[in-house]
């Protein structure tokens, strides 16, 4: 029969029969379930193995702060590693591998690591891998990583999408616990905007787990009927499955929300998991407590588990671990879970207290001032062994072991912004302390308030007086009766004498590796936990941080809170890496921007390039070629014989206009403005203060108020802000406005010596050279009345213009310049064909403007005005930077035609050492000119036009390259600029 | 992070773009005699405080106004967003 | 008359437009624009000639929507009006024939892309795609935002269940496809 180990009653649908399998194996469980209580039905309760030593391991707790039963869900794309058992809620379908295993889960070769576990304790790592350093790489690291670490991927890409959103309320409530919902309840009925998350699927946290009434109903009732109410309520926001993970600056808040990891698959179009960020004005955090255990050797054989858990399976999933346990306990709430078990039927071997003065009980027997000292059982527990009071000794047969220690206050958010935790010598335990995230305050277990009363009260109280701290007028609920017991526990970490007593399950961190951290000199919280890693990896030590420190706080003679405790920081559970990426993934991680002519491009088969964010044409392959230099190269000769058509959409265009805007254009620019005519455009290059060459464009003015000024692609967006910045910031009673049009216009180079003629066919005006000269730009119609702009400028060198019109037309408007200038021979041409033309005739862009040069360096150090005040003019007088001699923009060819002149390597001179020492200068762009028939360069070297015609050595050591080069000119194509002016 | 945008009220952090000190509004006078120490002092020297600071923050993916924003650079709490043009003309800029 | 056909921002002939669940996204190819911007000294006579034109000069974070130009704040002393293309595509000059020397105007057309949302899921909408508190909004409020890192302006319109967006015109397909897959997530 299945699931043998189910009890009576409980919060599941026994209706719902649900089929799982669990390595290969078939089982069926309800809804409602967790796949650790399902498997656990099943009599199932070996579930992994652990890190290091790869010990049998079972579930130790029933929640998030699971370390040990951890498994691989789902298959394929959709497989994820290191998924807590005790979380993942059963659906019909769900396949589960156990892993950290070599063979089967039964049978690990690893678990012989348990045997060699004297040479694998604290520091093992830094011990033993440290020498050779070559072994580390090849050796050590495949080994480690191969036997240790935890679940694996599957390598194929997650189909699911993943949704990030954003939030806004009054009042974020951390926890559905009793506290949470009273919290709700009080903030609901205030008429609040609020937020309650929790990460249970199930809201009433530890209600659903508790034998507990509250008023005449049971907790669970209590706790159904509250959210049923809150359910009624517009202004609050109830979001189950949802781990809030993060609290940030400013009451912000992350938190994931598990949408279909409930499900077989999302449905489509869905995500699987949404971020949320939660924009808050006040917080309470409900967040509970979290049991804690004590070690004793042997203590983590499955089938051992936090007592609380038992009761969780027993109440709330109506399943016990096995038909006959004990519980193992230093306080007053171990003795609820037998009570509790009894009353399921559960056969109750003892009740093991340390106290002398132990609580009876007239159903089974309690050992009062007893300990749990060692057990047996290979795959699972069979046997414990206990001493009495008398010294005496005694053996149990059971199953299972619950094991209560106390309770810590969930405190972690508390200490997202560094608040540090209190030690509370009452309840033995940390409670909230220092600063708290801003808005933030804490009710019910998270604050030490461990009953049920006192959760209900304090979590009623602290919103009602949250909402009044942002004037919502809100009263405590009034709540009814409910179990208000005492603490009652008397602290105890370990049995003493143990050394294999399991502290961190999950990273294998026992008593001994603390005592050997203490012996080591590995002394202070922060070391302890780097040292023997205990509270590391996916349950940040939940179960086990506390009893680490207080076993050095013995070791060392000190307090508990004079040893102080680690802080913790985001995110609060394990966080899947898609989530944090939502949709930004693959070819949308980043929005791309199109040009106005990127249909008819892509239409003719052009092959694209990323430009920042935009696509554009890098060349137009025709039939018949077969590598990009031939599309390139013909791009540029039919452009320089008759004429060529590029998109140049892309430049930055910012919209000057204002009384001030010539004003303006003279500070952001080194060169003057304030005399350009209207009707004429301008070069312009803009310094940073520091004197460093910051961009380069051009001004077109317009009007004798407006200008429209160019940037690079690249720059748009800093140029613009920074234009913003000298406004408002420098020179706030300048008459002038801004606004970036770089999209609103499509603008086209049109180049080449028929240029004119082919434009001439589409413009609605006259062209001629004395009408329109080189500079020119004015306001004009096209195609028979449509505005457009023209601008007679150019960046080949030859004969060219730029025309814009809006961009809805963009599209017709490149159509009909191919339709009328067929007979032209009008050649599209991309960003490859663009690059070679601007370095033929010497033209610096980024390549040249790259952060470290000068005005001087460009050989545009006379362009500075001297007569005005423009951003960079003072800093760019500095002596180093106007010493002889310093680099200059050159060109560069090679001596041998058919030699490569690579950007990036330096030049030295023709004999003498290659060395940085005697570097001389370096290049920065570089092209195969079809006009020159080899490859050209520019660069800077030292001097400058002082060595045109000095030949050198160009290296690049890294990629092999020595060749002799002349130093020239800049200009290799119309240095007299005839061809622009024609 | 939240700014409070003295026009469109608070703001996450996310939507702005940071430069430094708002003492780069102090743009030393280019006719000053002492003009290249003057601009040598601007451009280079600045204050690194552990506590309150006041910054220069650029809302760029909102109404594109430079903000004066009073930080604290240990806790982040933030006690005074200006408009930098209202700051910048206190101070005595003009054109 | 001139013989160019314009296409719309997401390169089609006419504007495209998609149900998914509840929710319609359809492109507005029908919206010229321009923005408006107060010269130095003359911010008063500029509030006055747009008051003439939007009825009254929408402050912060506020839209005016009224028939046929309707306007948004941009910034200070600066907003962006619409009005139908059909009757409007030369809105610009009209503009600055009506504000004089008191504005700098600039035609924006071609600077934007369109999108209206209409279904009743526009909420949830829009919480998956940028941070504005949209439930906190009501008609006649606009704010700028980032949607999929793209700087947006999001208007409530007078309809409870009706957004409309405006987004950087380059960028509509990836604008679009960021809408279309929040509506899946939603609708």
């Amino acid at each position: 029969m299945s699931q043998i180990n189910r009890l009576k009653g409980g919060q599941i649908d026994r209706s719902k029969t649900l089929n799982f399998t669990f390595d290969g194996k078939s089982y069926q469980g309800h809804e409602g379930d967790t796949l650790a209580s399902a498997l656990l039905a099943n009599n199932v309760r070996l579930m992994g193995r652990s890190f290091k030593y790869h010990r049998p391991r079972g579930p130790l707790t029933a929640g998030s702060e699971e370390p040990n039963a951890l498994v691989e869900l789902r298959t394929g794309g959709r497989q994820e590693p290191n998924t807590r058992a005790t979380t993942a809620e059963l659906y019909d379908g769900l396949v589960a591998k156990s892993q950290n295993k070599i063979g089967s889960l039964k049978f690990d070769f690893m678990a012989i690591n348990d045997r060699f576990s004297n040479f694998l304790t604290a520091g093992f790592y830094y011990k033993t891998f440290m020498w050779p350093a070559a072994f580390w790489e090849k050796i050590y690291e495949p080994i480690i990583r191969h036997a240790a670490g935890l679940g694996s991927l599957s390598l194929e890409d997650d189909p699911d999408p993943y949704d990030k959103g954003y939030l806004h309320c009054d009042l974020l409530i951390i926890g559905a616990g009793p506290t949470g919902l009273a919290a709700a309840l009080t903030a609901g009925r205030a008429g609040a905007q609020v937020i309650l998350a929790d990460e249970d699927f199930q809201f009433g946290g530890r209600l659903n787990s508790e034998n507990l009434s509250i008023g005449d109903q049971s907790g669970v009732d209590w706790a159904m009927a509250t959210v049923a109410e809150l359910a009624t309520m517009p202004n609050v926001r109830l979001m189950a499955r949802t781990s809030v993970i993060g609290a940030f600056d400013h009451s912000v808040f992350s938190a994931v929300e598990r949408v279909s990891d409930h499900v077989i698959a999302p449905a489509a179009g869905k995500p699987r998991q949404v971020l949320w960020t939660i924009y808050t004005k006040r917080s309470v955090l409900c967040a509970g407590a979290t049991e804690r255990p004590i070690a004793f050797d042997n203590n983590d054989r499955p089938g051992i588990m936090m007592a609380s858990a038992m009761r969780s399976y027993a109440n709330r999933w109506a399943v016990t671990a096995a038909g006959r346990v004990a519980i193992f306990t230093n306080n007053d709430d171990g003795h609820r879970t037998a009570a509790d078990l009894h009353a399921k039927g559960v056969k109750i071997a003892a009740v093991v207290d340390v106290r002398s003065d132990a609580p009876m009980s007239q159903d089974y027997e309690v050992l009062a001032g007893a300990q749990v000292t060692d057990t047996k059982g290979r795959l699972g527990l069979t046997f414990a062994d206990v001493t009495l009071a008398s010294g005496e000794k005694r053996t149990l047969e059971v199953g299972a072991l619950g094991v209560s220690g106390g309770w810590n206050p969930n405190v972690h958010m508390t200490c997202h912004q560094r608040g540090r935790p209190v030690w509370d010598d009452a309840l033995a335990a940390f409670v909230p302390g220092g600063e708290l995230p801003q808005g933030m305050t804490v009710a019910g277990a998270a604050d030490g308030q461990f009953s049920t009363a006192g959760a209900l009260k304090t979590g009623a109280k602290t919103a009602a007086a949250a909402l009044r701290d942002i004037g919502i007028n809100a009263r405590a609920v009034r709540l009814p009766q409910a179990e208000d017991a005492p603490v009652n526990l008397q602290p105890f970490w370990h049995v003493q004498g143990t050394t294999r007593g399991w502290l961190d399950q999950q990273n294998d961190v026992t008593v001994k590796d603390v005592k050997l951290s203490h012996q080591e000199g590995f002394r202070s919280v922060e070391h302890l936990k780097r040292y023997t890693t205990l509270g590391m990896a996916t349950d940040q030590g939940k179960t086990s941080n506390i009893s680490g420190l207080a076993i050095m706080a013995e070791l060392t003679g000190k307090s508990i809170p004079e040893t102080g405790t680690t802080i913790f920081r985001p995110p609060y559970t394990p966080t899947s890496l898609g989530v944090l990426a939502g949709r930004s993934v693959g070819k949308d991680f980043m929005p791309t921007r199109l040009t106005p002519s990127h249909k008819w491009a892509e239409e003719r088969g052009a092959v694209f390039v990323e430009a920042g964010n935009w696509m554009r044409a890098q060349w137009f392959p025709i039939a018949g070629e077969t590598h990009w230099r031939e599309s390139v190269d013909r791009e540029v000769i039919a452009t320089r014989k008759s004429a060529g058509v590029c998109d140049v959409t892309t430049l930055g265009k910012v919209d000057v206009q204002g009384a001030d805007a010539a004003e303006f254009l003279n500070k952001i620019y080194c060169n003057g403005f304030a005399k350009l005519a209207v009707g004429k455009v301008r070069y312009g290059l803009m310094l940073r203060e520091d004197g460093i060459a910051m961009d380069d464009g051009t001004a077109a003015r317009l009007a004798e108020d407006h200008f429209v000024v160019t940037t690079t692609t690249a720059n748009a967006l800093p140029v613009y802000r920074h234009m913003e910045f000298v406004h408002q910031c420098l020179f706030p009673d300048m008459d002038v406005q801004l606004i970036s049009t770089t999209e609103a216009w499509a603008q086209y180079a049109v180049a080449g010596p028929n240029s004119r003629k082919l434009l001439e066919k589409i413009v609605d005006q006259d062209m001629s050279n004395e009408a329109f000269p080189f500079m020119a730009c004015a306001n004009i119609t096209v195609c028979g009345g449509l505005r457009a702009r023209l601008f007679r400028i150019s960046f080949s060198g030859e004969l060219a213009y730029e025309i814009a019109v809006p961009t809805a037309y963009g599209d017709a408007l490149m159509r009909k310049i191919m339709d009328v200038g067929a007979e032209f021979n009008v050649t599209p041409y991309g960003t490859e064909a663009l690059s070679v033309m601007r370095i033929e005739k010497g033209h610096a862009v980024a390549n040249e403007l790259n952060g470290t040069t000068s005005a001087q360096n460009l050989g545009m150090g006379r362009m500075v005005s001297k007569k005005k005040d423009s951003i960079g003019s003072i800093l760019s007088e500095r002596e180093g930077m106007n010493r002889d001699g310093d680099l200059r923009l050159v060109g560069v060819k090679p001596v041998n035609a058919g030699d490569p002149v690579p950007a990036g390597a330096h030049l030295m001179n023709a004999t003498g050492p290659v060395d940085a020492a005697h570097d001389q200068g370096y290049l920065t762009s570089s092209a195969y000119s079809p006009d020159m028939g080899h490859q050209i360069a520019l660069g800077f070297v030292k001097d400058g036009s002082n060595r045109y015609g000095e030949v050198m050595r160009l290296v690049s050591p890294l990629t092999g390259v020595e060749t002799s080069v002349e130093i020239c000119s800049a200009h290799f194509v119309d240095p007299e600029g005839e061809r622009l002016r024609a | 992070m939240i700014i409070n945008h003295p026009l469109l009220g608070p703001r996450a952090a996310s939507e702005f773009t940071y430069l430094g000190d708002a003492k780069l509004m102090d743009r030393p006078d280019w006719q000053s005699a002492t003009a290249a120490q003057d601009f040598y002092e601007y451009g280079y020297l600045r204050d690194n405080p552990a506590g309150w600071h006041e910054e220069l923050w650029f809302h760029e993916g909102g109404d594109r106004s430079w903000l004066v924003v009073t930080r604290n650079t240990l806790t982040h709490e933030i006690s005074k967003v200006e408009l930098a043009r209202d700051v910048a003309r206190k101070r005595g800029r003009s054109k | 008359m001139h013989d160019l056909t314009p296409v719309t921002a997401l390169g089609g002939t006419t504007p495209r437009s998609d149900t998914i669940g509840g929710l319609t996204i359809t492109e507005n190819a029908g919206v010229a624009l321009a923005s408006v911007a107060a010269r130095l000294g003359k911010e008063a006579a500029c509030r006055k000639a747009l008051a003439k034109v939007l009825g009254a000069v929408p402050g912060p974070g506020k839209v005016q929507l009224n028939d046929p130009e309707a306007g948004f704040w941009m910034g200070p002393d600066q907003w962006m009006i619409g009005a139908p293309m059909a009757t409007h595509e030369l809105l610009a000059d009209q503009l600055k024939a009506q504000m004089g020397d008191s504005a700098s105007v600039t035609e924006q057309s071609g600077g934007w892309v369109v999108f209206d949302v209409v279904g009743d899921a526009v909420e949830d909408f829009s919480e998956r795609l940028c941070a504005l508190p949209i439930r906190q909004m009501a008609s006649g409020d606009a704010q700028r935002t980032t949607i999929h890192h793209l700087g947006c302006f999001v208007i409530r319109r007078a309809d409870d269940n009706h957004l409309r967006i405006l987004g950087p015109r380059a960028s509509a397909g990836s604008l679009h496809h960021a809408l279309v897959a929040a509506a899946g997530s939603v609708g």
